[in-house]
């Protein structure tokens, strides 16, 4: 357990190098943050079936998230009762039960253990609840999207949610149906620590400088420069975007209204992409007039809506953080997937999807990996033990630039950092607060 | 249609043909019976990837590129033997896109290869095989990237696909299709050019 006071830490234009560096402080957010509020877990199209299963982490316990035979949401701790093996090595199936691979103890779906192999060499009685898999207590989804939280006093998922259930709503209306599906992912690990991407996720300040090579790579071919995110090319304080703090830790950047509202306009600022021309034509030529809205379900919409502390939903992909060390962090950026939820596409989601997930492919390879690179140099930079403080100070102070709506919705403009200041006042409320946290076993 | 298209600015070529004939050209290629044996030409296979290895160690990419037919795929599945109309790939670059790429390594800002990346490629165990379209072969081989950069060294390593056509002034690659070991894991800076 760390020693730190973290008001020594957490100040209010500065927090101190020792949370990005900390091992005893991290150690600490894998319980206090990971299973002391609500950490995202999977998504309900990865177990579409009654006994699927995705194997996936809270903070870094193993778990099994899985649909069990009557399609109930749980998540179960992936560590055998006897001896701690992990049962499930496997990144995704269905299984009606699981057998440990080291002593053949038999678990059900439902966590109750089913079978010990030579039972006549045991005095206990198996029906003990001691022997049951550990589970996640409380399991909530909020349409599509899987949370799981240790701490009995959290609020329900939809009141911790709070105001970020907007953008999120809005992010799934705009496809049919009102949903997604998760599709296979780009992967990127850094050595950094996890919460330099929760800094970057909500960032408006980095982005003509750390993707410059992406911005002009992607209006290379352009007369005029106006592809992707060049509306942060010049004065982007002065854009109709902003960024939000909405409690909870979660922050919200909206760039939509950067962008005309018409059909077509987010197809229109997409960068180059393989098959484009192609099946633009193609889909002009099925859909007639309908084309436009089509196209723009393949364009990637301009948000990024961060779910404290691990759901980053931007653009069209569901990335999540994975802490694995101090220095060390997992990001995965599922790609999703257009269903045909209403009929109306017909065979033409097909079309959709092939020119959406090759959208989906451009900012993994030519944006995030300069993120990523410049994470890690943060965390060689930040071994220097002397010069001890990262600031986030931007637009504290200025009159009339942040304000603070009737809901506890704080607004600024996209460059401001205030996302920051506020998130890690709910870091620190957390790290604070030393949750009594508590697994569940079946009876 | 794609004729009438330069492939380095529009991507006509990447439609449902390029898909489906992507797919029927990966599916079980490797069969015994289309093996070449003529060692000439094996060898002249051999000579190809060598020379690709030689110009993607020396960063000479606008070189590498010229190995390239117009209407070409450079394709890192993110499975193995993941379906691109079905979910994303690690790298899936049609003409346009890798002359991106390029362009943007070119640009000074990528940070991720600033400093660049040093690599020593071995290419080895090369094997070709008749495709069935005329003048087309598959060449499998199998790699190790040594790679040094920002104070560290690290091995990438998996084995390739390479679909070459003939064409009238020499070998053209097609497809250059690499198949990391771990290509479905958390990759470290993936901005080198495989």
């Amino acid at each position: 357990m760390s020693a730190y006071d973290l008001n020594d830490l957490v100040q209010e234009d500065r927090v101190h190098r020792l949370l990005y560096t900390d091992a005893a402080l991290f150690a600490d957010e894998m319980t206090r943050i990971f299973g002391g509020t609500w950490a995202y877990l999977a998504h309900e199209s990865q177990i579409p079936r009654n006994d699927d299963f995705v194997t996936v982490r809270l903070g870094l316990r193993p778990l099994i998230v899985l649909r069990d035979g009557r399609g109930t949401l749980r998540a179960l701790y992936n560590r055998c009762t006897h001896r701690g093996t992990t049962l499930c090595r496997r990144d995704r199936g269905s299984a009606k039960a699981f057998q440990c691979p080291y002593h053949g103890w038999t678990f059900l779906n439902s966590g109750v253990l089913s079978g010990v192999p030579w039972p006549d060499g045991y005095a206990c009685d198996f029906k003990d609840a001691k022997f049951n898999l550990a589970q996640v207590p409380r399991v909530e989804s909020y349409r599509g999207f899987v949370f799981g939280t240790l701490n009995p006093a959290a609020p329900p998922l939809r009141e911790h949610l709070g105001p970020v259930a907007r953008p999120i709503d809005e992010w799934l209306d705009r496809h049919p149906g009102g949903r997604v599906e998760l599709r296979e992912a780009n992967r990127i690990k850094y050595r950094g620590n996890w919460k330099l991407a929760y800094d970057n996720s909500a960032d408006g300040y980095h982005v003509v400088f750390s993707h410059r090579s992406l911005l002009e790579m992607e209006n290379r071919l352009e007369e005029d420069p106006g592809k992707g995110m060049s509306f942060y090319r010049s004065k982007p304080d002065e854009a109709p975007m902003y960024v939000q703090y909405l409690g909870h830790g979660h922050h919200f950047k909206d760039k939509r209204p950067n962008v005309p509202k018409a059909p077509g306009a987010l197809w229109a600022i997409e960068g180059a992409h393989p098959g484009m021309e192609y099946f633009e034509a193609k889909l002009r030529r099925e859909l007639g007039p309908r084309a436009d809205a089509a196209l723009d379900l393949a364009a990637s919409e301009p948000v990024n809506i961060n779910v404290f502390p691990n759901l980053l939903i931007l653009g069209n992909h569901v990335q999540v953080i994975e802490p694995v060390a101090v220095d060390e962090t997992d990001l995965t950026w599922y790609a999703t997937a257009v269903v045909d939820a209403d009929g109306a596409l017909g065979p033409a989601v097909d079309d959709v999807n092939a020119l959406r997930l090759r959208t989906q492919e451009a900012f993994p390879n030519f944006g995030e990996v300069d993120d990523a690179a410049n994470f890690e140099e943060i965390q060689r930079g930040l071994r220097a033990p002397e010069d001890e403080w990262v600031y986030m100070h931007r637009g504290l102070g200025i009159p009339g630039r942040v304000t603070t709506g009737a809901d506890g919705v704080i607004t600024a403009p996209a460059t401001d950092e205030v996302f920051m200041r506020e998130y890690l006042k709910e870091w620190k409320r957390l790290m604070e607060a030393r949750p009594e946290l508590a697994v569940r076993r079946e009876p | 249609m794609s004729g009438e298209h330069d492939p380095s600015r529009s991507s006509w070529y990447v439609g449902d043909a390029f898909y489906r004939d992507l797919a029927a050209a990966f599916a079980d290629w490797t069969r015994e019976e289309r093996r070449i044996d003529d060692p000439a030409l094996r060898d002249r296979c051999a000579q190809l990837l060598a020379r690709e290895a030689r110009l993607l160690d020396g960063a000479r990419y606008e070189d590498w590129l010229a190995l390239f037919a117009p209407e070409c795929l450079y394709w890192i599945p993110g499975t193995p033997g993941g379906d691109p109309r079905r979910e994303v790939a690690v790298a899936f670059d049609d003409r346009r896109q890798l002359e991106g790429r390029i362009f943007r390594l070119r640009t000074g800002y990528a940070w991720s290869q600033v400093p660049a990346s040093r690599t020593a490629r071995i290419v080895s165990n090369v094997e070709a095989f008749r495709a069935d379209a005329a003048g087309t072969l598959m060449v499998r081989s199998t790699f190790l990237v040594s790679e040094f950069r920002a104070g560290a060294a690290r091995v990438l390593s998996g084995w390739c696909c390479h679909r070459i056509a003939e064409q009238l002034d020499g070998w053209r690659i097609l497809v250059k299709q690499v198949n990391l070991i771990d290509c479905d894991q958390p990759l470290r800076n993936p901005s080198l050019v495989l």
